[in-house]
């Protein structure tokens, strides 16, 4: 029996009737329209190899059960499967098509980890310190304008309200005090970076 | 400009690819095992290798 040119309703009716043959001609009329379809949207070799694999796995269980009706639709109804695969991967891991690395380029050498590893957090709890122990060895009223400026996010004009002096002092003293801060750090050869 | 936008980066045909023949046969092997048993209005289904 030439099967190549039933029409899909023969082929789905024979396959419900035991004709495991139907299937495979089935598949190999649609496979690359399906896998296309999904490799359209998904970008990516294995993934659409899984999602080609598990549309195929529910047409077989679907037309075994008995769940479906022919209404000469076998097509649309498997890309309406692939389709809600798809959405189904895309939801799995909450996010749009990935990048695709190419042997050329690495999206990791572009994108780094903004976090720290715990080894640097240690280095940055170190440095902070030392910092603070720089700064409070400033004369009092420098320290006082840095502190508010950096540590407290004061604006200028709220220091020199809190300070009782002018804005342009308060910013002369801040000039100063990051003056005696390097100062300090060239003299005694003191690093401070990550 | 319409053709730079519209480039894709994906070099390879997406309307030219099918899926692994070891695919395939995977799905027709299942096919061939799953069988669905009716018991009662209750459907069951067995794989048999």
């Amino acid at each position: 029996m030439k099967q190549d040119t039933h029409t899909d309703a023969v082929l789905v009716s024979a396959y419900i009737n035991g004709d495991e043959s139907a299937l495979s001609h089935l598949i190999t009329r649609h496979k690359q329209r399906i896998y296309s379809f999904i490799y359209s949207k998904v970008y990516n070799r294995d993934v659409t190899e899984d999602i080609f694999q598990d549309t195929f796995i529910k047409v077989i269980r679907s037309l075994k059960r008995g769940k479906y009706n022919e209404e000469g639709k076998f097509l649309p109804w498997v890309m309406r499967i692939a389709h809600n695969l798809v959405i189904d991967h895309f939801r799995k891991n909450n996010r749009m098509p990935k990048f695709e690395n190419k042997d050329d380029f690495n999206i990791f050498s572009v994108l780094s980890d903004g976090s720290l590893n715990a080894e640097k957090q240690l280095i940055k709890g170190q440095v902070e310190n030392d910092v603070r122990r720089l700064i409070e060895e400033l004369p009092e009223d420098q320290k006082e304008v840095l502190v508010m400026r950096i540590y407290k996010e004061m604006s200028f004009k709220e220091i020199s309200k809190q300070t009782d002096v002018s804005i342009n002092t308060a910013l002369g003293r801040m000039r100063y005090a990051l003056i005696n801060l390097r100062k300090v750090i060239d003299k005694h050869n003191i690093v401070l970076t990550n | 400009m319409q053709k730079m936008y519209s480039k894709t980066s994906h070099p390879e045909q997406v309307n030219n690819m099918a899926p692994k023949d070891e695919t395939i046969r995977f799905l027709l092997d299942y096919s061939k095992a799953l069988s669905v048993k009716r018991y009662n209005n209750l459907k069951f289904e067995a794989l048999l290798n």
